[in-house]
């Protein structure tokens, strides 16, 4: 390649240029400095207050909850419905999935082309996902087009028939799918976390196996439909540019023949993590480790939650982060390092993780602990929390500026019992924290004596290195 | 997109200026482009634009090493930066309150970078785990948008990986960066967009008083990265040690949008007629007629539509069982391309595909970052940032007969054929 740039400073240093560079340009340290040196940075201007819309809220006569949100900005509508999903027997998992799989395959009116043309119609999309704790149909269209979309949306809730043939090719799919998902070593990390801090409970089936899906048959998922696809306890979420009154009475209209007797299945409480050491998973030939940590943490409701979201800002939440910049910005050992809040029924925990190349696991994970032990000892400094609390109500303000933002928030506070005034009062709780609170919060749930987990690596290479660290068991 | 008001102006020293009010949002974002990728970068020093985009992040004259990061972070913003074909962007979202200290981060690093071997030896670093993490460490890393171009592209440019060797990567060296910097951080080789609640007057002051003294430097001229199309099928079969399924892709050469932005529209509709949906022909006849493929997608645009210059890869791509053959996926493929080749989508089959486009686009600009990346690359790739403004209306008026001949020119052309082989037996559930 060529490039044609001159260089006008009239220095140049000589060096390794690359072939074809154009060798006349400055140094490095001649780029890094100008002669009006260094500059202040600007302040910031002052802050603009959002009003957050109100939200109305309506039970249907079904026990159905719907909230919905006038937020315009564009002519479009969100929507969420959330199904509390739960189940104890063994193959709950592979029948729920393959359900997903296929709700949208036909109803007594509609095959699964007619499904899809209808929405597309109306510029809209429908997708169903499940895990141990609810199934959720999330989607948006055409803000016009509500009612079409409501009326899909009521017909493969009431009606959907699970042709057996689309069961069949979707289970053969999706054992294909399992097969791909159990081959990313996020997935295998994932498993072995779940399984290390809450056993065998329920909530850690989020995959099922290949063979249990090839078990399942179309009358168990019309079976589990009927029992369980329930509007009481279940949360419809509408956001977008629509009248809010108008769109209840849509809802009334296409969701009332939604009945059932009985309520939607709430996932019990995983157990209470104990801390223990960590699990050394075998990958063999793999070339980087996944570390995963996991603590107790709080749910939102809890008066200490914004200090606990502070603390955990300052350790790994985000990029400027004393996990980040050590492992990362100044020892190269990882791409990413992350740590965060996940909600669980009745309660919340704590998960730290990160991807490093085999040769520094044993090093990573030092350092990893010595972060955790620092935060205890060493708590986060007014600026750190300063920094953290700038970034929670300036990503909170960010998170929420689209109407996807809003309806995702909405509709997984309006599951832990929380409304939009828990929304609009967290920015002054987040201001009100104290560093003394921040510091009181990161000894309790950040101690390095709190925390369970797993490493997954190729142990042949990694397991002398982290097993001489101590607090290690496995291959 | 609802009416959009554009702003441009070019200071003295040649950057370009694009500022996009919108008094609907609490949050504004700024966004620098520069017309360089990883197209652009020396032959032995695979993958160096994107690592020298890491190094932008790493201090400037007023700022250390992490205060970047900081300063955005502890404003209330979010940023991020990548690197594409032909163009590499850094831009960050924040609350309103923040815009002039967003042009001052931006400023700082386009006018003096600190660039230092330590940082340097760092970022390598990071990067190889980038890459151990998207590429060498899992199923299908780098498919296609590595594994493709070599199969359908001749030359250094369209053909090598953006990510980098390693053992390149680890050469790379600190005049390396200099020189890269000095060529193409020109001013007058970047463009900066400001995007969300501001003034514009306000803005244009400010943008003048912080980027208005990077001393001007010459633009480097760009190079014409056109090859010729091919003639013939061109295959070429990669191992995978982590898939546990076969997987393949087709590479097909998209007409210039600069020169022919109809054709190109006419060629992403064909994709979503194609793959976008359970309606779409390949979804209908090889996922769930025939059973041949796990899953299958198309899409215009190697990284994206509408993201790269010419030439740019319209790609088909699709997982399938082992006990399928490959040659089987690529007839049925070829069939219902024939079909699409000779009559043309139907008008209502037409008319629900473009509906979704225009859903998605709406849904795009409900976000200040996506708004903004989409003006800022149409402006600097193609001079016209009207292009995401019309887009949709554009959309709106392809017609079948368009649909079809962008079918009919892929049936015509030859093509790259990538088929991704699972090494071993599938790993373990362990």
């Amino acid at each position: 390649m060529t490039t044609a740039s001159q260089d006008t400073s009239g220095q140049h240093t000589p060096g390794n240029a690359v072939p074809g560079e154009n060798p006349r340009h400055r140094s490095a340290e001649e780029i890094g400095r100008t002669e009006a040196g260094p500059r202040p940075l600007p302040p910031l201007g002052l802050t603009r207050a959002v009003p957050l819309p109100d939200v109305e809220e309506h039970t249907l006569d079904s026990g159905l909850r719907v909230l919905v949100a006038h937020r315009p900005g564009v002519p479009m509508v969100e929507l969420r419905l959330r199904v509390p999903f739960a189940g104890d027997e063994p193959e709950h998992s592979a029948v729920s999935e393959l359900l997903s799989s296929t709700l949208l395959t036909g109803t007594t009116s509609r095959d699964r082309v007619g499904i899809d043309d209808e929405m597309a119609a109306v510029g809209a999309d429908l997708g169903v996902s499940v895990d141990p704790e609810r199934l959720q149909i999330g989607g948006h269209g055409l803000a016009e087009g509500l009612p079409d979309l409501l009326s899909v949306l009521a017909d493969v809730i009431t009606s959907a028939t699970y042709p057996d043939a689309e069961v069949a090719r979707e289970r053969d799919r999706l054992i294909e799918r399992i097969s791909v998902a159990r081959s990313q070593p996020r997935t295998i990390a994932r498993e072995a976390l779940q399984r290390k801090r809450f056993g065998d409970h329920p909530i850690t089936r989020e995959m099922p196996t290949g063979d249990d899906v090839a078990a399942v048959t179309a009358d168990q998922i019309r079976a589990l439909h009927a029992a369980a696809l329930v509007p009481r306890g279940s949360i419809l979420t509408l956001v977008g540019d629509i009248d809010t009154a108008a769109a209840i009475a849509q809802v009334e209209k296409a969701l009332g023949g939604w009945t059932s007797d009985v309520a939607a299945r709430e996932l019990s409480p995983p157990p209470a993590i104990s801390p223990g050491d960590l699990q050394l998973v075998h990958r063999p030939g793999s070339v980087q480790s996944q570390l995963r940590l996991s603590a107790p943490a709080l749910r939102r409701h809890d008066p200490r939650y914004a200090a606990l979201q502070l603390a955990n800002l300052v350790f790994g939440g985000y990029f400027s982060s004393r996990l980040m910049e050590n492992i990362r910005e100044d020892k190269g050992y990882t791409y990413g390092a992350h740590s965060g809040v996940e909600f669980v029924p009745g309660g919340a925990v704590l998960g730290v993780e990160t991807d490093v190349a085999s040769d520094v696991t044993a090093a990573a994970l030092l350092e990893t602990r010595y972060e955790l032990g620092r935060l205890t000892a060493v708590p986060p400094t007014e600026a750190e929390v300063e920094a953290a609390r700038s970034y929670a109500v300036g990503s909170l303000l960010i998170s929420l500026d689209s109407q996807g933002g809003l309806a995702s928030s909405l509709s997984a506070l309006a599951a832990d019992g929380l409304g939009i005034d828990w929304l609009r009062a967290h920015p002054a709780r987040l201001e009100a924290v104290t560093t003394e609170q921040v510091a009181e919060v990161a000894l309790e749930f950040f101690a390095p004596s709190a925390f369970t987990g797993v490493v997954v690596g190729d142990a042949d290479v990694i397991g002398a290195g982290a097993r001489a660290l101590g607090g290690i068991t496995g291959p | 997109m609802p009416a959009v008001e554009l702003h441009r102006t070019t200071l003295a020293n040649g950057l370009r200026v694009l500022v996009v009010p919108d008094p609907a949002t609490p949050v504004v974002g700024v966004a620098l482009h520069v017309d360089v990728g990883f197209r652009s970068e020396p032959e032995g020093r695979t993958g160096f634009a994107h690592l020298f985009e890491h190094l932008m992040f790493q201090g400037s004259e007023s700022l250390e090493k992490l205060a970047h990061f900081r300063h955005v972070q502890g404003s209330g913003g979010v940023f991020n930066g990548s690197t594409h074909q032909d163009y590499t962007d850094y831009f960050e979202v924040l609350p309103a309150a923040a815009l002039e200290r967003a042009l001052f981060l931006e400023a700082d690093r386009l006018r003096a970078p600190k660039l230092t071997e330590e940082n340097l030896r760092n970022q390598v670093d990071v990067v190889k785990e980038e890459i151990r993490l998207n590429v060498l460490n899992r199923p299908y890393g780098g498919f296609p948008w590595i594994l493709l171009p070599p199969v359908l592209y001749d030359t250094f440019p369209n053909a090598h990986n953006g990510y980098g060797d390693f053992s390149e990567l680890e050469q790379a060296s600190l005049d390396d960066a200099a020189a890269f910097f000095d060529t193409f951080y020109s001013p007058a080789n970047a463009q900066v967009t400001v995007a969300g609640y501001l003034d514009v007057d306000e803005t244009l002051r400010l943008v003048e008083k912080h980027f208005g003294d990077i001393p001007a430097r010459p633009a480097p001229v760009r190079p014409s990265f056109a090859e010729p199309l091919p003639s013939a099928d061109r295959r070429q079969a990669v191992t995978d040690a982590h898939a546990p399924l076969p997987a393949l892709a087709l590479g097909y050469r998209l007409p210039d949008p600069a020169a022919d932005l109809d054709g190109y529209l006419g060629h992403a509709l064909l994709a979503s007629v194609l793959a976008d949906g359970e309606a779409a022909r390949l979804q209908r006849r090889l996922v769930h007629a025939d059973g041949l493929v796990t899953d299958i997608s198309a899409s215009a645009g190697l990284m994206g539509p509408l993201d790269a210059r010419d030439p740019d890869t319209f790609t088909i791509t699709a997982v399938h069982p082992a006990a399928v053959a490959p040659d089987r996926v690529l007839a049925a493929v070829d069939e219902e391309l024939d079909k699409l080749a000779a009559a043309g989508p139907s008008a209502d089959e037409l008319a629900r595909q473009v509906a979704r486009w225009s859903a998605g686009l709406h849904q795009e600009n409900d976000r200040v970052m996506y708004r903004m990346l989409g003006l800022g690359a149409r402006e600097l790739l193609y001079g016209r940032a009207e292009i995401a403004v019309e887009l949709a209306d554009r959309l709106a008026a392809v017609t079948p007969e368009q649909v079809r001949a962008a079918a009919e020119s892929l049936r015509s052309s030859g093509r790259g054929v990538l088929l991704v082989e699972p090494t071993a037996a599938q790993e373990g559930n362990e």
